[in-house]
């Protein structure tokens, strides 16, 4: 069971818009579409996961709606006001390997922080670290730590700028399995504390279903959106109850799987 | 670091090349120096011998003597290398030795090498080979020591016999980082070619440079052997990463997707 | 990475590990000690003949100014390259347009050796230490250069975005993220810079100087055929040279640097 207390019911207004997006790469002999006349609305405080094949494009998408990459048509709204670069309020979860490896836990978390006064950031700091359970590592170096340690470091140094959005891109992809429910667990109840947005991007069908509020489903390469699936389940989700085998199967459908290996 | 299009790598470097040979020009033009060389008496130098046929003949020369140096360099240093990568003892033992001689000039071996060669062609290919020789026996030793144990593995998995095994799984996976020592021994070779070429005989590029000096001050060609020097072994350079990008060896190559 | 002579015998007791470098040692020692006693050769000394050769030098007092001599120039010519050659390199990393320019020009010039630099320098700083302090200089600040733009090139996208995305200004991210994330990566390059400046200080000391283990090699042969003075001055450059690279590893293994080695930086010969 993927337990977080129950989200309260957000209408929300429309936070992220996406119009039109396409995306093409000049490849060695032609150019590659990757993303193809994508539109979608997020509201604020949902938790949308974009899912698709390897290679499909999702981190690409991502990538465009953070700012890191210029989409070849198309536009991307946030609060209203065009996407042009990356932004401190939007912030990006990484794999783990976006931890700096040169600070300590204590000054990941901080690393955003660097204009607040040294009290103000202290606090902050203490209580991120406490909020991913990570309390007796303060000083630790990343290497010093496992996969799911320097995930959980990555996640909190994004929250401790207080972000409106987060864009996790298969952040717990290099994590077993064991970890992997544990830090869906986490990310949910965190999500339920800090009411933010969130853009998840993922592979595992299980995992979307899980997680989000929606699952946009993307095909492979030119990726459009095939689908938009609601998920009505309140959290905490069970696992084995008919409705989420119902979106589950629903969805493995939709991407053309069939029900044995 | 990508140039957005093959334009783009060549028009830069070469306005760059511009922008230093007007600023050259101009320098020498406004200190009146009798002695530093223009840009046009350095070219009129590389005209002045390749009309007497000695740029041909020294070049010429000069990528002899490397070729031969760094031959053998990879005929001792390759089999030698494997073996020592293959042999963890063999390689505790030959390290301390290897990491002693390595920081030796070989411009230090001179004296040895013409005790034993006498003064001419063979004890500057000496010291091409020796100079040569550590990148190369470096670069396999830790090529081969690095092949991880489930390549081996696979390998006996398959019934390989150990020759085979060294030839098919082994030496193929130590390959890239053979490439890179081998283009940095070339890079060492070049530039030790011309140095023995000071010293130990009388043609080539380097013997080029100290003689122009010497013999008459000519420090137009001093300056057109060392651009020639340069030009080639950036050539050599990339000659060597030509290779490195073939398709056979590429995926050793391929930078970590970001 | 198991060793296959060992796979399945019990793991080798340390002493062995520790002894076997000097047997290797003491091996090329026999060697070298017996081909100079069959060969017929007789100017090329044996292991013996230098030892003494160096105790000559240490009771005259030569030995310490030598290696001073030496030391000295290769310091300042160090130094300098890496003042000039580090922002350099970065630069060129930073800035593609310049890099792109710059680089390949760059990459003419570090192919031209030490010795063919000499003329000009005696041109331009007459004889002495002056100009091979100039030597040393240019035989290191090209392959710093490199190494620092590599070093550079070599910062993963991730670290940058993430902090583009954080708000940091550039000045900021040049020196929260960059610097720190070059660093390893830059003391493996200022290792082998420091290995080829030591390696050059021979050819540096060629321009009549009259102290260093380089003229010492050159001296020694000109003014007697003195050729136990001579492979004396190459064991010592020898000696001095490891002694310098074990330095600069250790400082690659400060704590607070020792990250990068955890995060495997892919280091030269071990």
């Amino acid at each position: 069971m993927i337990s977080a207390s129950s989200p309260e019911p957000a209408p929300g207004r429309t936070k992220l818009a996406i119009r039109g997006l396409s995306m093409m790469f000049r490849g060695a002999d032609a150019e590659v579409r990757v993303l193809e006349a994508l539109d979608l609305d997020v509201r604020e405080g949902e938790f949308v996961c974009i899912l698709g094949p390897s290679g499909c494009g999702k981190s690409t998408l991502l990538n465009i709606v953070a700012g890191f990459l210029p989409p070849s048509s198309g536009t991307v709204r946030i609060d209203g006001e065009e996407v042009r670069g990356p932004d401190p309020r939007r912030i990006f979860v990484f794999q783990e390997r976006g931890v700096f490896p040169w600070l300590t836990v204590e000054g990941n978390i901080g690393f955003g922080l660097g204009r607040l006064p040294k009290t103000e950031r202290g606090k902050r700091i203490r209580h991120y670290v406490r909020l991913v359970g990570l309390e007796g590592f303060e000083k630790a170096y990343p290497h010093e730590l496992s996969g799911g340690m320097k995930q959980r470091v990555e996640v909190a140094r994004a929250l401790a700028v207080d972000p409106d959005m987060l864009y996790l891109d298969e952040p717990f992809g290099a994590l077993d399995s064991i970890t992997r429910l544990e830090m869906r667990r986490e990310l949910l109840r965190i999500w339920q504390a800090e009411k933010k947005t969130i853009l998840f991007v993922t592979h595992d069908i299980e995992e979307s279903v899980q997680l989000a509020d929606r699952v946009v489903v993307l095909s492979a390469r030119p990726a459009r959106i095939r689908r938009i699936v609601e998920i009505d389940l309140p959290h905490p989700r069970d696992l084995s109850s008919r409705r989420y085998l119902e979106l589950r199967d629903g969805i493995f459908e939709e991407i053309g799987l069939a029900h044995r290996v | 670091m990508k140039p957005r299009s093959p334009l783009e790598a060549v028009l830069l470097p070469a306005a760059a090349a511009a922008a230093i040979v007007a600023l050259w020009w101009a320098a020498v033009a406004w200190t009146k120096t009798t002695v530093f060389p223009s840009p046009a008496a350095v070219a009129g130098g590389i005209a002045d011998l390749a009309r007497k046929g000695l740029l041909f003949a020294y070049v010429r020369d000069s990528l002899l003597r490397v070729a031969a140096g760094y031959g053998a360099a990879l005929a001792v240093g390759i089999p030698l290398g494997v073996f020592l990568g293959w042999r963890p003892r063999a390689a505790r033992a030959a390290n301390p030795v290897i990491q002693f001689l390595r920081p030796i000039s070989p411009l230090a071996w001179i004296p040895v090498a013409i005790v034993l060669f006498g003064v001419n062609d063979s004890a500057a290919i000496f010291l091409i080979f020796l100079a040569s020789l550590f990148p190369i026996l470096v670069s396999a030793m830790n090529g081969v020591r690095a092949v991880p144990a489930m390549y081996r593995q696979a390998g006996e998995n398959f019934g390989l016999p150990r020759r085979a095994l060294l030839a098919r799984v082994v030496f193929p996976a130590a390959l890239p980082e053979i490439l890179t020592g081998l283009r940095i021994a070339l890079g060492v070779a070049w530039i030790v070619v011309v140095a023995a070429e000071m010293i130990a005989v009388n043609s080539g590029l380097g013997y080029l440079v100290i003689d122009s000096r010497n013999a008459g001050k000519r420090y137009d060609l001093v300056v057109a052997a060392m651009l020639l020097i340069g030009v080639i072994g950036l050539l050599l350079n990339v000659l060597v990463q030509r290779v490195s990008r073939l398709r056979a060896v590429r995926w050793g190559f391929r930078e970590e997707a970001s | 990475m198991t060793d296959p002579e060992t796979k399945h015998r019990p793991a080798a007791p340390a002493l062995a590990s520790r002894l076997l470098p000097l047997a290797g040692i003491a091996l090329l020692l026999l060697l070298w000690d017996l081909a100079i006693r069959f060969s017929r050769v007789p100017l090329l000394p044996g292991p013996l003949a230098v030892a003494r050769a160096i105790g000559e030098l240490a009771q005259k007092g030569f030995l310490f100014k030598h290696v001073v001599a030496s030391l000295f120039r290769v310091t300042w010519g160090y130094l300098l390259a890496v003042a000039v050659g580090v922002p350099f390199g970065i630069l060129l990393a930073w800035y593609r347009r310049g890099g792109l320019a710059l680089a390949p020009l760059v990459e003419v010039v570090r192919p031209i050796s030490a010795l063919a630099w000499i003329p000009l320098a005696i041109l331009w700083f007459g004889v002495g230490d002056l100009s091979s302090v100039f030597i040393i200089f240019v035989a290191s600040v090209f392959p710093l250069a490199v190494a620092s733009m590599s070093a550079v090139e070599g910062v993963s996208t991730t670290h940058w975005n993430a902090g583009r995305n954080f708000g940091l200004t550039p000045g900021e991210i040049a020196r929260r993220v960059l610097l720190p994330a070059i660093l390893p990566r830059l003391l493996v390059g200022l290792r082998l810079a420091l290995g080829i400046a030591w390696l050059v200080v021979v050819a540096a000391e060629m321009i009549a100087v009259d102290s260093g283990l380089g003229f010492l090699i050159i001296d020694a042969r000109n003014a007697g055929n003195r050729y136990d003075l001579v492979v004396a001055g190459m064991v010592l450059i020898g000696t001095i040279g490891l002694a310098l690279d074990a330095a600069m590893r250790g400082i690659e293994r400060l704590p607070a640097l020792r990250w990068g080695y955890a995060a495997n930086v892919s280091a030269e010969a071990a």
